[in-house]
């Protein structure tokens, strides 16, 4: 690279930050207040765009047109997180920690549809902005005029945002929350009116970033996930609540992408390696970098001690030896009862049960939350495909052996998980997800890069979808009832000692962090063991199964059944399985549909459907004596 | 009493009768069509109308073995463990016939693995993967849509007709883009020997930043670029790069730029000279473009896009490997699908014996901008058939069975 080319992938890489940090900036405040991890601020984003698309169409192409649109599309934004915010968030405040990521993520799939509705399938591509569409000549190279004003917006954003949190009544409140909400509380603030207030800031904050957008980016339906990921990334490595940190991080992530894909191809000592590939994961890998260097990112302080906004995790309850037998007795009998797609269903659900379940041993009882833990799932399905198809070995030693390569990434990647905490650990845990993600996805060597790999079929004698069924019946049930039966031997106990007080736990003598971690490669192994029993069920594995979409269904999974209970994340799997299968098929608008159910579950069952289902019991027996 | 209006009654009752049992007790033969419909819902939704309107024809006309056709689709998700889970459905629960459908290519693959080991036929519509015929390719399975091979070789004419030596390449960092990088630089290095691939930047789908890409493109200095972005990518692009002004004095060539699909949302900033291949719809005077153009835009009100012409000739593809073999079953199916013809709005197309591809073609032009709106001019239609790679190198990538 030139000092020229240098100094004009700065400016590019500058000008990607500018709505980075807008959306960001948002995102953090939000957490930061209400503890919320919004997955719908994507959507805002998406929004943003899309209004301001429509209201310049409105306005004409005029400056006055193109300014005004971007400001009210940005108001309206606001407008519809603060919908958000009372129609469904403030009703499940009280309900346990994440559990609003559930919400969230049922706004995600229904604004999907109404976008898809309103505005149709096709890209929109706007105008460029009216008076700043020209190129600015530096060193010789030509600079959009917009992408200069861009640079110069987020700075300004910046100081605006410092001068309101610092300087007005409303700031000192939201900084007060963001170091102690109860406190806020106690002292007589309208703790509603605040989140209220600040979910609209924040949602205005993501509708200009898109909104601005509207010149670089053309409108198109896949803007909110791969916004909201990158927005995370930010909000994490800059240090949550730190509105300085998003600058800082969303200008270092921008830098470092243009600088990527500025050096391109380099010969080091006779290898080859193409820096552009990188952008793929460059964020996710200056993530983990940070993470393990600074544990509360770059401008992030440790948490102050959080009090819980809902009553502690109840003790969990031993699952009844009569319920599981019956509930076992009817797995077995159904593949004589029920037509051939009834067991392949269930084979699905089987796999997606026992991932569910070994992603909430680690949240729920192990208190570690994990963004990616389809990392295990994915890494036990290749490891399952690779073992059969390159290095030659039969299907049941590959099956068996899978789920170890599965465990000892998780030795790897738990090592550094455990040294963390609350977001910024499961933040790390996405990061390797989607490192391992990117290299399955690029080394087609080995993988078969984005296609997968095929031919992945189980040996003659399982060939059979009976008898695959109940395969992975005797797998899945007893790696789950090995699971369960862990809770609650001492090492469970211990878990669940140092999930309710570290401090008093290590005062005890339990070595917390070995145990965190001996419990990750658990859990890792046997969601890999989870993949390897999905690979040979469907014949082939593509790096979907290591994708965020896969991480995120398992958290569906377990919210929806309810995180305080040991069978919901059974339920959790079960019903979200065969709701979209379901759904899926009756109509076209299936995301909608599927959005809204959760949503009824969210508002009708804040506790998750077996916890809610478990209260009503509760209720009902009280009421009977 | 038996009174007249009795009798018609009774007469119109026999009449109705009589046209409705034999229907009746021909049910319907149901295609099992998969599609990652929510995932590229541009392409998928004119390609949904596509074969509506293709079984809507084939109903009129008596349909197939004298039963009617009847589509049962299904939204794969864009992930081939749904996918191969919608198949079965399809098959087992449904009772589908076969299977048809798919647009990535890692389900379109998938989906061919499953139909393998299933034993049951899939036409494979949409999916561009070079391996779904060559290297994994297998008995089953038949493609009909014009390959990333075939249309990159569409476009090597004009490359080598310009003889510029310093070549940048751009693609989206997944299979489709891998592909049509490796077919055209080692078919524009056999043909031109001496050129250069000066620099190649591969860009996360659907994540390009364009400003970035554009420069360091530009940085290389090349003489000619060549693309495979489409999409919101394809979008970006333009606009970075005529802002920057890289584009003057340089040659571009774009896969699939000529798509209304992707060429539509671009404007009137549609990049003006570019080498594409495409589909310029309202210019094709054949008399098979021109009554299903009809067709189509009397019942959607709107025009058709490629995935449209997609969407159709793969029903009317399944249809005629049905009347061709007579039944059902899957080996005759196979048989019959071997070397079948079919009429498509793109003209006569043959399923190769040699590796079921189908020999659709594509059209080859370059971009123009008139009345705001871009299009395809000096346009040329390239056969399939003479896009292909010999029979030799053929059966050297596809595997025997």
């Amino acid at each position: 690279m030139t000092f020229a080319s240098i100094i004009i992938q700065l400016l590019n890489g500058l000008a990607a930050a500018a709505s980075l940090f807008l959306v960001s900036a948002g995102l953090s405040l939000i957490f930061g207040v209400t503890r919320i991890v919004n997955f719908a601020h994507g959507s805002l984003y998406m929004l943003g765009l899309y209004g301001a698309y429509s209201l310049i169409q409105l306005f004409g192409r005029t400056p006055l047109g193109f300014w005004g649109a971007v400001v009210l599309a940005a108001f309206v934004v606001g407008l519809v997180g603060v919908a958000i915010e009372l129609l469904v968030l403030r009703r499940i405040y009280k309900a346990p920690e994440l559990f609003q990521l559930l919400a969230t993520f049922a706004v995600v799939l229904v604004i999907k549809d109404v976008a898809l509705f309103v505005w149709g399938a096709e890209d929109l591509v706007g105008p460029r902005a009216p008076g700043l569409s020209m190129a600015v000549e530096i060193m010789g190279r030509r600079i959009p005029a917009y992408d200069l004003l861009l640079i110069a917006i987020g700075p300004v954003v910046l100081a605006a945002l410092w001068l309101l949190l610092t300087c007005s009544r409303w700031g000192a409140l939201v900084r007060a929350a963001t170091q102690d909400r109860e406190m806020v509380g106690a002292l007589g603030v309208d703790q509603a009116k605040l989140f209220t207030s600040v979910f609209f800031v924040g949602s205005v904050l993501a509708g200009l970033g898109g909104a601005l957008q509207i010149p670089r980016e053309p409108a198109n339906l896949e803007l909110d996930l791969s916004v909201i990921a990158d927005a995370f990334v930010v909000t994490v490595v800059g240090g949550l609540g730190s509105i300085g940190g998003a600058f800082l991080a969303a200008i270092l992530i921008g830098v470092a992408k243009a600088f990527c894909i500025g050096i391109g191809t380099v010969h080091w000592f006779g290898v080859e390696i193409a820096f552009s590939k990188l952008t793929l994961v460059v964020e996710f890998l200056i993530m983990a970098i940070v993470l393990v260097v600074r544990p509360y990112g770059l401008l992030g302080k440790p948490p102050a001690v959080q009090r819980l906004a809902a009553d502690p995790a109840p003790p969990l309850e031993v699952p009844s030896w009569t319920f599981a037998l019956v509930w076992l007795a009817a797995l077995v009998v159904v593949p004589l009862l029920a037509d051939r797609y009834v067991t392949i269903l269930l084979t699905d659900i089987f796999c997606f049960a026992l991932f569910a379940v070994s992603l909430h041993f680690i949240m729920g009882p192990a208190g570690m939350v994990s963004f990616g833990h389809a990392a295990y799932f994915g890494l036990g399905a290749y490891a399952a495909g690779l073992l059969l198809k390159r290095a030659g070995l039969p299907m049941e030693a590959a099956l068996l052996l899978a789920p170890l390569v599965a465990g000892a990434f998780a030795v790897v990647y738990g090592w550094f998980c455990v040294r963390l905490s609350g977001v910024y650990l499961a933040m790390l845990t996405l990061a390797f997800a989607q490192i391992s993600w990117s290299i399955v996805f690029q080394w087609d060597s080995v993988t078969g890069g984005s296609n997968g790999v095929f031919g992945v079929w189980p040996a003659p004698w399982l060939a059979g979808k009976t008898a695959y069924y109940y395969l992975a019946l005797a797998l899945c049930g007893a790696a789950i009832a090995l699971l369960w039966r862990v809770l609650f031997s001492p090492f469970g106990y211990a878990l669940r000692a140092g999930r309710d007080s570290p401090l008093r736990a290590e005062a005890i003598g339990i070595d917390l962090r070995t145990f965190q971690w001996k419990a990750f490669i658990l859990v890792g192994t046997l969601a890999g063991l989870a993949g390897a029993v999905y690979a040979f069920s469907k014949g082939s594995i593509s790096p979907s199964t290591i994708s965020i979409a896969q991480s995120t269904d398992g958290l569906i999974m377990v919210l929806l059944g309810g995180v305080e209970t040991l069978t919901g994340p059974l339920a959790g799997a079960a019903i979200f399985t065969w709701l979209r299968d379901e759904v899926a098929r009756r109509t076209e608008f299936w995301r909608a549909v599927m959005g809204l159910t959760i949503l009824a579950i969210v508002l009708l069952f804040p506790q998750g459907l077996v916890g809610g289902l478990k209260a009503l019991v509760g209720r009902w027996r009280e009421a009977r004596s | 009493m038996l009174t007249r209006n009795k009798l018609l009654a009774g007469a119109a009752a026999l009449v109705w009768l009589s046209m409705v049992v034999p229907a009746a007790a021909q049910a319907p033969i149901k295609l099992g069509e998969l599609n990652s419909y929510k995932n590229f819902p541009a392409f998928l939704e004119p390609y949904k109308k596509g074969w509506e309107l293709a079984v809507e024809e084939v109903n009129a006309a008596g349909g197939v073995l004298g039963r009617k056709i009847e589509v049962v689709s299904r939204d794969d998700n864009g992930n081939p463990g749904d996918a191969v889970r919608v198949a079965e459905e399809l098959l087992s629960r449904e009772g589908a016939a076969f299977l048809i459908g798919t647009f990535p290519s890692n389900v379109g693959l998938a989906v061919a693995d499953f139909a393998k080991q299933r034993k049951v036929f899939f036409l494979a519509a949409e999916p561009l993967s070079d391996k779904i015929v060559w290297d994994n390719g297998n008995a089953y399975t038949f493609r009909l849509r014009t390959s990333t091979y075939m249309q990159t070789a569409m476009l090597i004419p004009d490359a080598v007709k310009l003889n510029k030596k310093r070549w940048a390449i751009v693609y989206p960092n997944y299979e489709y883009g891998q592909s049509a990088t490796a077919a055209f630089k080692k078919l524009l290095s056999a043909k031109q020997p001496g050129v250069e691939f000066v620099t190649e930047q591969a860009t996360p789908l659907g994540r390009i930043d364009a400003g970035a890409v554009v420069q360091a493109l530009a940085d290389a200095k090349p003489d000619a670029i060549f693309s495979s972005l489409f999409g919101p990518d394809l979008a970006k692009f333009v606009r970075e790069g005529q802002q920057r002004g890289i584009f003057k004095g340089v040659e571009v060539f774009n896969l699939l730029a000529g798509e209304p699909e992707y060429l539509d949302p671009l404007k009137e900033e549609a990049p003006d000279g570019w080498y594409v291949t495409g589909y310029p719809w309202s210019e094709i005077k054949t008399p098979e473009h021109t009554k299903f153009l009809a067709a189509y835009q009397a019942k959607f009100k709107d025009y058709p896009r490629l995935g449209s012409v997609v969407g159709y000739a793969t029903i009317m593809s399944a249809v005629e490997i049905i009347k061709k073999a007579g039944s059902l079953d899957q080996d005759k199916l196979i048989a019959a699908a071997k070397g079948v013809t079919v009429l498509t709005p793109f003209g006569m197309v043959e399923y190769r014996p040699i590796d079921h591809q189908s020999t659709m073609g594509a059209y080859v032009g370059r971009i123009g901008v008139k009345d705001g709106k871009g299009y395809m001019k000096e346009w040329r239609f390239v056969d399939g058939k003479d896009a292909l790679p010999t029979d030799d190198e053929v059966r050297k990538m596809r595997p025997a069975n």
